[in-house]
């Protein structure tokens, strides 16, 4: 089925945060005749950003949006993982950034898009402009058999997800079967994968304790601006490259600061993933492509 | 009064030994530190003093204030981390089971300079 999509366009998606297809995921198996559909993962698009990371500022996104309307075959939903805007103090200017990103991405052909808050939209006023543009800030659909889970651990400006919406996780799993296909969306990872960087949330193995039980979750995240890999027991965490700026890897620089543009390769650090499984026996195959073909 | 003073120290006392393994925890706000102190003041968007030196094995007491927003103090690699509430002075008891250079960082969203508010700490022999 991966092979129907045009290699090529696959690699038009520079700075795309990841593609994924349903068949990648575990406990996901297609009934016979049954189409694959994958869903394409953006993050950190950091609407607003302005500095020497990216000279290219006011044009990434744009790009993004037109390279995923370029794609032949077209994704069944896009997922915006957080951070849709850079921070600003000014309220005012956090809602003309919220509703600058929204006309730009009204572009995707795509009919069904998706957001979720990161912490630079909605950790200095709880969600609550984030809200006004996009509604809530956690919530599940389901699309093709798999039970979707948007999980915040952003609007609360201490990382954590909260009892109030643990409870109602909790209450969303009970319902489903241990071997649901479930994938669940973050902004912060849900592990401590370096909490010397702020790379954490507070009560997220809160969260992924309850998640354990059911034998087919995998986790999509940003907050990175990179790609990562990881397993909290049978649980797969994947971390998506964000399109505004790469960030370094977990303590591999003295700070978390961007990593300079370079001239030379530009969207050095911005690409996308492609994840398939073969349904029939449930193994996973993650595939990784750079920016711009070598 | 006498007896109340007496049983709130020796449950202060018990409290300490329970705690004392964990290296670090949140100190009551009216308790009276008879170790070190050393007052850190935050701000948006770094801590004063960026910089501290303790010596191994000696507890200090860490004393935070922060002059406008909710902020955080967050020294992962002691397990050490505390919320910085506006109006108030939070005590966090920290003892140093080894030597190094260690970042504390802020924890809370706090604004636009957050991801560079952090700072480190110093541990020698």
């Amino acid at each position: 089925m991966i092979n129907e999509i045009n290699r090529r366009d696959f690699l038009k998606l520079a700075g795309l945060g990841g593609v994924v297809f349903a068949s990648g995921l575990p406990g996901v198996t297609l009934a016979a005749g049954q189409d694959d559909f994958y869903f394409v993962q953006l993050s950190d698009t950091h609407w607003g950003f302005e500095g020497p990371p990216n000279p290219d500022a006011k044009g990434t996104l744009k790009k993004a949006v037109a390279a995923v309307n370029s794609l032949e075959r077209q994704p069944d939903f896009v997922m915006f993982t957080g951070d849709l805007t850079h921070t600003t103090d000014n309220p005012v200017e956090r809602r003309k950034r919220l509703s600058e990103f929204k006309d730009i991405v009204k572009e995707l052909k795509v009919k069904t898009v998706r957001f979720m808050p990161g912490e630079h939209d909605a950790s200095l006023d709880n969600g609550k402009a984030f809200q006004e543009f996009f509604g809530a800030t956690h919530y599940t659909f389901d699309h093709q058999g798999v039970h979707f889970i948007v999980l915040d651990n952003v609007s609360d400006p201490r990382a954590a997800i909260g009892d109030e919406q643990l409870k109602w996780l909790a209450a969303d799993l009970k319902q489903l079967k241990n071997d649901a296909p479930i994938v669940v969306f973050t902004h912060r990872p849900l592990f401590d994968l370096y909490p010397q960087w702020d790379w954490a949330t507070r009560d997220g193995a809160k969260a992924v304790d309850m998640l354990m039980p059911y034998k087919n979750v995998t986790v999509f995240y940003g907050h990175i601006h990179q790609e990562h890999h990881h397993k909290t027991g049978h649980i797969a965490h994947h971390a998506a490259k964000g399109l505004m700026f790469p960030l370094p890897e977990a303590g591999k620089a003295p700070t978390r600061a961007p990593i300079p543009w370079d001239p030379a390769q530009p969207y050095k650090g911005l690409g996308f993933r492609e994840v398939d499984t073969d349904s029939k026996t449930a193994e996973t195959k993650i595939t990784e492509f750079p920016v711009v073909k070598a | 009064m006498i007896f109340a003073k007496k049983a709130s120290r020796i449950i202060a006392a018990a409290l300490v030994a329970t705690l004392g393994s964990l290296g670090a925890y949140v100190v009551a706000q009216s308790a009276e530190p008879k170790e070190k102190v050393i007052k850190i003041t935050a701000k948006k968007f770094n801590y004063t003093p960026g910089t501290v030196t303790l010596k191994k094995g000696v507890p200090v007491i860490l004393e935070f204030r922060t002059q406008d927003v909710l902020m955080g103090f967050n020294l992962p690699d002691f397990n050490a981390r505390a919320d910085i509430v506006p109006g108030k002075t939070t005590r966090l008891r920290l003892v140093p089971d080894k030597t190094g250079t260690f970042v504390f960082l802020c924890d809370v969203f706090c604004g636009t300079g957050h991801e560079e508010m952090n700072g480190k700490l110093t541990v020698v022999d």
